[in-house]
């Protein structure tokens, strides 16, 4: 039995809101960085889908490239998180607020 | 096959020639570790070399790399201000005495400064929703780093983390809408997405529905990469945090890059290429889809509450942060008009918005390296003691508030007289009220300069011949294309044509 389109994109949609809602209520920025990135693979589930659907192969191609830019961003992210913990001795956004309105 | 590739290879020559001063810099820092002028020396040429290949393109009109990317008279006057900016940059950051602190090493700042340069050409090129999100992407990560140079510094650190996860979380966003996009049409070529748009629509409400909101998700990108509310968050912090030669960079050539792009996913993507029986030079939104309501809100809600937040700062830096927010709403409004004239004027402003925003920066490097403040109370009067300074700094601000006979007020000339032609009197109105309230904080500046006075211990600040060059070389256009402006009017009137529109 096939499965519908319908069933991966739905899929794809609660966990991007997972993710988007990690962001917001998530203080710790190293899990900030992981809803970060179950956004990220949420839309790679998306674009297979849709891919895989069509017959195409270019929404595969950017699933490549989009993994590519999460593993750099994952990096760049941590460096910097790094930076940060010299600093301050933590890593809690709420308590990274020296540059405010 | 390969002559193909050859041709495509020489138009992408000006890419080229940042990416191996990107490498030369990086090797450069290895040998010559003591000496970072080399290094800055080596980027300003390689800079140089790239703006000279720029203007050998002149007039072409042309898609490489299988569609990837555009090289059009559009995307060359973008990438021009990207490496006019660049080139300032480079000299500002020879200067600066926040980052020639003893210790730094500066090779990497020099060679991310190329990559980022490299990441906003390609953003005013790119013509393929991959080749969209790949630059967004490179010039994103490049001023994450960029941004927290400074790492010691407390705040520049706090600003690279705030401005990597607002930039991780929009193109997450932009990334959805993309693969929506993809979905309806199934394709990532902008003009094949266009041409397959109005099938899908008539396929009813629950598609005009998905591509409203792919249209929004993909907006929170660009919204976020030339920093217009709701997606502004990030600008004030990362501004005011990060070393003034990058903020003073992030400020033209990053808004330079995602309003490149920005007009090219929206003209080339959701324009009604059938559309019939309009005047010259405008067009027409596709049935179904009408975006320019949520650019124009955009428009709206950027000039308000970037000027109106901006009243109540006291960091210049900060201060200039919600001003540049305030400009992007200003030049979206230029896109709003959908006519040709209105893309001159927003390219007529960037020519000038280069100018002064940069000018401005400066002025704030310069004062800040002395006083060790960018608090507007810490100007009071510099006039007296550092009348050059003041004045440039005052013929700066004035331009950016857009009085006359600066160059700021060609740019908002053009852009009135665009919403006008074409019936937005209401936005012309409300962007002419927030240049009075611009006025007001400006004139907050000018006053602590010419007519406070301050303790008498403060010394005066004096400025090396290169730094009196610099300033002079930024005076010079800002008042000059007040008075004279026809060549760059004539410039941007003649760069609006994008490959694959009529």
């Amino acid at each position: 039995m096939e499965i519908p389109l319908s069933y991966y994109l739905c899929l794809s949609v609660v966990l991007f809101v997972v993710g988007v809602a990690g962001v917001l209520t998530r203080r710790n920025a190293i899990v900030v960085f992981m809803c970060i990135e179950l956004m990220l693979n949420s839309v790679n589930l998306t674009l297979i889908a849709f891919s895989s659907f069509l017959g195409s192969i270019t929404g595969q191609a950017l699933v490549f490239f989009a993994m590519a830019v999460a593993a750099a961003e994952a990096a760049v992210g941590l460096a910097i998180v790094i930076a940060i913990y010299r600093n301050k001795r933590t890593v809690d956004i709420d308590k990274i607020n020296i540059l405010k309105w | 096959m390969s002559d193909h590739l050859l041709n495509d290879l020489s138009l992408f020559a000006p890419e080229t020639a940042i990416t191996l001063t990107l490498v030369a810099a990086i090797l450069a820092d290895l040998i010559f570790r003591r000496t970072p002028l080399v290094v800055a020396a080596l980027v300003l040429a390689g800079f140089v070399v790239t703006g000279l290949l720029l203007l050998g393109q002149t007039g072409v009109n042309a898609s490489i790399f299988t569609g990837m990317i555009a090289v059009d008279s559009f995307a060359v006057f973008f990438k021009t201000i990207v490496v006019l900016a660049g080139i300032l940059v480079v000299v500002f950051s020879m200067e600066s005495g926040e980052l020639n602190s003893p210790g730094r090493k500066l090779g990497e700042y020099y060679a991310l400064l190329c990559a980022a340069a490299l990441g906003m050409m390609l953003m005013a090129g790119a013509s393929n929703l991959l080749m969209m999100y790949i630059a967004i992407e490179l010039s994103s990560l490049s001023s994450y780093l960029l941004s927290g140079y400074t790492r010691e510094a407390p705040d520049s650190s706090e600003a690279s983390l705030k401005y990597l996860i607002y930039g991780a979380v929009s193109s997450g966003l932009m990334l959805y809408g993309i693969s929506l996009m993809y979905g309806l049409s199934g394709s990532l070529d902008l003009r094949a997405i266009n041409r397959a748009l109005p099938q899908v629509l008539s396929g009813g409400g629950a598609a005009s529905f998905t591509l409203l909101i792919a249209g929004v998700l993909a907006l929170a990108g660009f919204g976020y990469k030339i920093s217009a509310v709701p997606f502004h968050f990030w600008t004030p912090d990362v501004y005011e945090g990060a070393p003034i030669t990058i903020t003073a960079f992030l400020s033209v050539a990053s808004k330079a890059g995602g309003f490149a792009m920005m007009i090219r996913f929206f003209k080339v993507t959701f324009i009604d290429a059938g559309a019939v029986a309009l005047p010259a030079g405008t067009w027409a939104t596709l049935q179904g889809f009408h975006w320019v309501d949520l650019v124009a809100i955009l428009a709206v809600l950027s000039m308000t509450i970037g000027n109106l937040v901006a009243v109540w700062q006291n960091n210049l830096k900060r201060l200039l942060a919600y001003s540049s927010i305030a400009h992007a709403g200003y030049m979206l409004t230029g896109v709003v008009v959908l006519s040709n004239q209105g893309l001159a004027a927003i390219m007529v402003y960037f020519g000038v918005y280069l100018f002064m925003n940069l000018g401005a920066f400066y002025c704030v490097m310069l004062i800040a390296d002395k006083t060790g403040s960018e608090d507007i109370d810490e100007y009071k009067g510099i006039g007296g003691r550092s009348p050059f300074l003041a004045v440039a700094l005052a013929v700066f601000l004035v331009s950016l508030t857009g009085l006359p006979p600066t160059a700021g007020f060609i740019g908002k000339l053009y852009l009135f007289a665009a919403l006008i032609n074409s019936g937005w009197t209401w936005l012309a109105i409300v962007a002419a009220l927030n240049s009075v309230i611009a006025l007001y904080y400006y004139v907050r500046v000018f006053r602590n300069m010419f007519l406070r006075t301050e303790e008498p211990s403060s010394p005066g600040i004096t400025l090396s011949w290169l730094q009196n060059a610099a300033l002079v070389v930024l005076l010079v256009p800002t008042l000059l294309l007040g008075l004279y402006f026809t060549p760059l009017v004539q410039l941007a009137q003649a760069s609006v044509r994008l490959f694959g529109t009529p």
